[in-house]
């Protein structure tokens, strides 16, 4: 082995934003470079949408509303609940194969891994929402209302997907292997169902509807459909739902990326 | 810290590489490390080994600061693993059991990646990553996808991982359990190097070999606690010697033989009922091998196989766990 080169040591830690920024790319270029991952989430949202619209949608009574026009926001709203499971898998994934080890070893600030990874799959997150939207739109969603309008109940569906990055973040850090991951980022599905995302809730049995009523999803669902009519009800709920998740959450993955296993 | 109370510290200006006292770690119920006591100067190799479950790889663990002591004290080149774990973690670099390299990104990235997580700037990021694979031999595939790698080449870019930083000390948990014996040598030269050029180096191993090869200083680790330390030529002195093994086909001689090989060698023989073989150490060396088969030829025993061989792990193991007294275990 030659040794005509050393190495220098470095002078400093690497600053927070500078490590959640490598942290975040190591996580992106995996999503991009694997192949798959990306077009998984489209082919996913597509199967929902043919479902839900042409197979249950003339079952389901949706008001005054057609059903597409009810059903493509809520799933805009509450698709990061269906791809999330690819987070909480990545996470777990990088504890065992003991990636996360090396980046503990490493002088890093520990919020920056989950700063890192944060950035990184919001990004995916994004683009499943951007991506299913344009869907929406494919499978005969229209808007009623302003196009401003519209752009702001993206834009929240765009928080609701850091919100539940965080989330998935956590279930990782916490499920033994990827296994157990997709298994408990199954529990997702179960708000996203029972709530008023895909059936008016009041069409439930009467013992499930304050689960359904007073369960986060549905203000957050309520909050996008809202928008889209113009009137921007439960936006400030759906804030404040967002608020308490993140305030939660980001506090348990950073303790719990410290601890590791 | 505070120099006036350390009375049994040498007067030495370096602090030692490693110095763990009473080191313990539980998960639970269980106890990992049970009172480690363990001490290498700088710059020197230390191989840890025990069988699975002695508690090797919680010791790296929490050397690398992944696990917090529950007792005792442990420091890295002077610091403290708790209190300046922040200050720790500049000093080391991590290779742990699997090869943490991200399979989706070229060696280089990997390389460059963790040299900005080391806390380089971007160029010396890049010179890093140059100079680690110049040194590790791994120009050819440096460009390429890890998923791409040989177990070897994966090992050794791991490897290459924990040195962008300059570490002090090098962490290396059962660096090659599991590679093939071309790779084995490429990581064995790899450290070698590394040794020679001056950075201090920790590594746990099942083989006793890989410890010979390697290891300025051995400790035995069993159930969390070190059974033994010393040079590799004192713990060879102890325990290292040959063994001969003698086995029948008629399980009824299994005791004649036992009883002729402790009459004639003064030592303790070990029988194997299962495998119908019994083994003694060849206290005399392999000379002795030819004086056993004579002696088995003049008692007219038919032995189906008779041999000298390096002792296991095992037998090393309970040389020292059981032949000993325990007052007389440290081989300092």
């Amino acid at each position: 082995m030659s040794m005509t080169q050393t190495i220098s040591r470095p002078v400093h830690a690497p600053a927070a934003g500078t490590a959640a920024l490598q942290v975040a790319r190591r996580a992106l270029l995996k999503y991009i470079r694997t192949p798959g991952l990306s077009v998984m989430s489209i082919v996913q949202a597509g199967m929902f949408l043919f479902s839900f619209r042409y197979v249950f949608g003339g079952a389901i009574h949706a008001g005054s509303l057609s059903y597409v026009d009810y059903l493509v926001p809520a799933y805009v709203a509450t698709i990061v609940l269906f791809t999330g499971g690819g987070i909480a898998v990545a996470v777990a994934e990088d504890k065992v194969a003991g990636f996360t080890d090396r980046l503990l070893s490493l002088p890093v600030p520990r919020l920056s891994l989950v700063l890192g990874r944060t950035l990184a799959d919001s990004t995916t997150n994004a683009w499943s929402i951007l991506t299913t939207a344009a869907l929406g739109f494919a499978f005969g969603f229209r808007l009623t209302g302003s196009a401003a309008d519209a752009l702001a109940a993206l834009g929240l569906c765009l928080v609701y997907g850091v919100v539940f990055t965080v989330v998935f973040i956590v279930m990782g850090l916490f499920a033994p292997n990827a296994q157990a991951a997709q298994g408990m980022s199954l529990i997702a599905f179960v708000f996203a169902f029972i709530s008023s995302a895909y059936v008016p809730a009041t069409s439930m049995p009467g013992w499930l509807q304050p689960f359904s009523k007073y369960q986060p999803i549905t203000p957050m669902v309520d909050a996008v459909r809202s928008l889209i009519a113009g009137s921007g009800n439960d936006v400030g709920l759906a804030l404040a739902w967002s608020g308490l998740l993140l305030v939660v959450f980001t506090p348990i993955a950073v303790l719990r990326y410290r601890r590791a296993r | 810290m505070s120099a006036v109370k350390s009375v049994a510290a040498p007067a030495a200006a370096t602090p030692a590489l490693l110095e763990a006292i009473g080191l313990t770690v539980r998960f639970g119920k269980v106890t990992a490390l049970d009172g480690l006591d363990l001490t290498a100067p700088e710059g020197q190799v230390v191989a840890v080994l025990g069988p699975n479950g002695a508690g090797k790889t919680t010791f790296v663990r929490t050397v690398a600061t992944l696990l917090r002591p529950d007792g005792g004290q442990l420091r890295v080149l002077g610091r403290d693993v708790v209190r300046d774990a922040a200050a720790v973690r500049r000093d080391i670099g991590l290779a742990g059991q699997f090869a943490a390299v991200e399979p989706a990104m070229t060696g280089r990235e990997n390389l460059e990646m963790t040299a900005r997580l080391f806390g380089h700037g971007r160029r010396a990021a890049r010179r890093a990553a140059a100079a680690v694979i110049e040194q590790l031999s791994l120009g050819p595939v440096a460009d390429r996808r890890c998923s791409t790698y040989s177990g070897g080449q994966r090992r050794r870019l791991d490897l290459g991982a924990s040195l962008v930083g300059a570490p002090r000390l090098l962490l290396l948990d059962e660096p090659t359990t599991g590679l093939d014996p071309v790779s084995r040598r490429e990581v064995w030269d790899a450290v070698r190097g590394l040794a020679a050029a001056g950075t201090g180096i920790l590594l746990t191993t099942h083989y006793l070999e890989e410890a010979n090869e390697l290891a300025d200083q051995v400790v035995v680790i069993d159930h969390g606690r070190a059974i033994a330390t010393g040079t590799l030529s004192e713990l060879k002195a102890s325990v290292g010697q040959d063994v001969i093994e003698v086995s029948v086909a008629d399980p009824a001689l299994l005791l004649p033989v036992a009883e002729l090989l402790h009459r004639e060698t003064s030592a303790e023989p070990r029988l194997d009922q299962a495998a119908r073989r019994i083994s003694v150490p060849a206290v005399g060396g392999p000379a002795e091998l030819a004086f056993v088969i004579g002696r088995l030829a003049d008692a007219a025993i038919e032995v189906e196989e008779v041999g000298v061989r390096k002792p296991t792990l095992d037998e090393v193991f309970r040389t020292l766990t059981l032949d000993q007294p325990a007052t007389e275990r440290s081989l300092i």
